[in-house]
């Protein structure tokens, strides 16, 4: 304990404690989100799924949309949004919303796999609507090519070409999409959850979905050819690392240049 | 010139008067006593010095090496792959920058530790002789004198003329650089072709759209039907047609009179084009029917016509007027009814004759 007190005033200290505070809140976090994480889904729902849907539903979501789902001042309907809509928003934890705002954010989910499946073997039951995708579309092995260029005509300009997200309007984004599940990239395109547009089977096959997965998993394992990619946020980003680290050299050089030996 | 590497401060030679007979105000200090550096007295420090340059230009070596090996013995053949680009990559720029900076800190290195540092301060001259102005002025009155272009104003004013006139062959020429868009600009490839109304199709793969394929919500990034068959011009005309695809309640649309029939059950089209400086303007957002162009954040309301209700852009986005053919896929009833994208010279001439 004395050794740990003198050394408090070394110059490295402060670097030293930022590094464990960052450690520390970095793997409580993980910790915290690998407990809600999605397992394979099915997309067979038994009556009793309906009827503990329909009682969470009533518990949690109908301040809002309404009894029935019918909708309210507060929120829209959700007749006929399909089982994918439900699975996407209760399982990225947008909803239940935690408070009003430009646009509903991704925290971790309140209800864990099976309450979230109850919800929407319920809401699927009020009308037709995108169902949950099936295993195989939604775990890659599409054409990546073909995909990348779906995601670059139909996604990029919002997304970002590299997938980091952007800016909207008036405090709305779209989030950048790096470990985001496959299933819920799917089931994003399918509903167009929030300001985001749908993307039925009809604009983009269901083929097509499945190579626009293969592609985001693919630039997402194997990183940036051109070195450190800083966000992959363009200009403004690489900006400020130029004027920040680059001035900052040169002011050194300059610095060092014209000091004396000693 | 003065030595003053022997510390004395005084004998600068400069002294600062404020006038030929007042009392001086101000002595100048000199320059401070001189101050060795390790290097110049002690041996072994400056032994040490010569090692630090020679290790700092060896970096230098070392980065050559590394960059020359780097870029040889790494085989960018058919099967490689990402990670032996980046490899590649990091390793050529590592070589390049120390192979730089090792030969620059080294010599600044040596000039700072090892090169005599004995400052030297030199006097400046007079700046200017009045023998030597005078002689100046009486050379440029001699010319004008021989010349005599004072006394004959006709020579003047023809030369005065000459030269006013001759760059205007440059305006001509470069006036002339590259050929006049014309009216290309105003025309684009959703004009119907002999009485054949071109279809809506997706981009990129130019698979026409159904009407009924449009739901509520979807927004397509479109291009006219036949474009990918193009040869020649394919992307300019692609940049000219781009179109976005919405549907929205037909009940938030409010179209003004005589565009009424240009969408159809709540599915519109409009440019891609911003009316700025022509970035795609493709950031739909279904709820609040925004579209937002990404460069200047110039944002168009699609439920008033795309009017601009925010940033730089000055008008609305081209509405495409679209219907339904006898199949049920989305047609171009005609072309833009204005030169889609941003302003230019005879923009408005070309708006006038189409809708003439």
């Amino acid at each position: 304990m004395k050794a740990l007190s003198q050394k408090r005033r070394h110059p490295l200290a402060a670097i030293a404690l930022l590094l464990m505070g960052l450690l520390l809140t970095g793997g409580l976090y993980a910790v915290a989100t690998t407990v809600n994480e999605a397992k394979a889904s099915t997309t067979t729902y038994s009556a009793n799924d309906t009827e503990e849907g329909g009682k969470l539903f009533a518990a949690n979501c109908a301040t809002c949309h309404g009894m029935g789902a019918s909708g309210t001042a507060d929120g829209p309907s959700l007749v006929g949004v399909g089982a994918a809509a439900v699975d996407f928003q209760v399982g990225t934890g947008r909803m239940p919303m935690q408070m009003n705002g430009p646009q509903a954010l991704k925290k971790p989910a309140q209800f864990n796999d099976e309450q979230t499946h109850q919800l929407s073997a319920y809401v699927a039951s009020l009308g037709a609507g995108p169902a949950i995708p099936e295993e195989d579309l939604v775990n890659g092995g599409g054409d990546a090519a073909a995909g990348g260029e779906l995601f670059r005509t139909n996604c990029a300009m919002c997304h970002n070409a590299a997938a980091a997200g952007g800016a909207l309007t008036r405090g709305k984004f779209a989030p950048a999409l790096a470990d985001v599940s496959g299933k819920h990239i799917y089931e994003a395109m399918a509903t167009g959850p929030q300001n985001m547009p749908v993307f039925s089977d009809s604009n983009i096959t269901p083929e097509g979905k499945k190579d626009i997965i293969t592609f985001l998993k693919q630039i997402e394992s194997t990183g940036s050819p051109g070195g450190a990619d800083l966000g992959s946020l363009g200009p403004v980003a690489e900006g400020l690392f130029v004027w920040v680290a680059g001035l900052g050299v040169i002011i050194a050089f300059t610095i060092w240049l014209t000091s004396r030996t000693s | 010139m003065g030595n003053h590497s022997d510390g004395s401060p005084n004998h600068s030679g400069t002294v600062a008067t404020a006038g030929q007979n007042e009392v001086e105000k101000f002595q100048d200090p000199g320059i401070p006593p001189h101050r060795l550096r390790l290097a110049d007295t002690d041996p072994k420090a400056a032994k040490r010095a010569e090692r630090q340059v020679a290790l700092l230009f060896g970096i230098s070596v070392v980065g050559t090496l590394i960059f020359l090996v780097a870029y040889f013995a790494i085989d960018l053949g058919e099967d490689s792959n990402i990670a032996t680009i980046r490899l590649q990559n990091a390793l050529l720029g590592v070589g390049t920058a120390f192979a730089m900076l090792g030969i620059g800190t080294g010599i600044v290195h040596w000039a700072k530790a090892l090169m005599p540092d004995h400052e030297v301060s030199e006097e400046r001259h007079a700046i200017r002789y009045e023998e030597d102005r005078q002689a100046a002025v009486r050379i440029v009155d001699d010319i004008v004198e021989e010349t005599g272009i004072k006394r004959r104003p006709l020579i003047r004013n023809t030369l005065l003329g000459a030269v006013a006139l001759a760059p205007l062959p440059a305006v001509a020429i470069f006036g002339d650089l590259g050929p006049r868009p014309d009216n290309k600009l105003a025309h684009t490839m959703w004009a119907p072709q002999d009485g054949k109304l071109k279809r809506l199709a997706r981009d990129p793969d130019g698979t026409p759209i159904k009407a009924a394929d449009v739901t509520i919500g979807s927004a397509f990034h479109v291009i006219p039907e036949g474009l990918n068959e193009l040869h020649e011009g394919k992307l300019n005309e692609k940049a000219k047609a781009v179109v976005l695809l919405m549907r929205l309640d037909p009940a938030s649309l409010h179209p003004s009179e005589g565009r009424e029939d240009w969408g159809y059950n709540g599915i519109v089209a409009y440019s891609k084009i911003c009316t700025h400086v022509g970035c795609p303007v493709a950031l739909y957002e279904q709820q609040t029917h925004h579209l937002l162009c990404p460069c200047h954040q110039s944002t168009f309301d699609l439920t008033q016509e795309c009017k601009v209700i925010f940033g730089p852009a000055s008008r609305p986005l081209p509405q495409l007027p679209i219907a339904v053919d006898d199949e049920g896929y989305l047609v171009a009833t005609s072309d833009f009814h204005e030169p889609v994208g941003p302003s230019y010279w005879e923009r408005d001439m070309h708006e006038r004759s189409i809708n003439s």
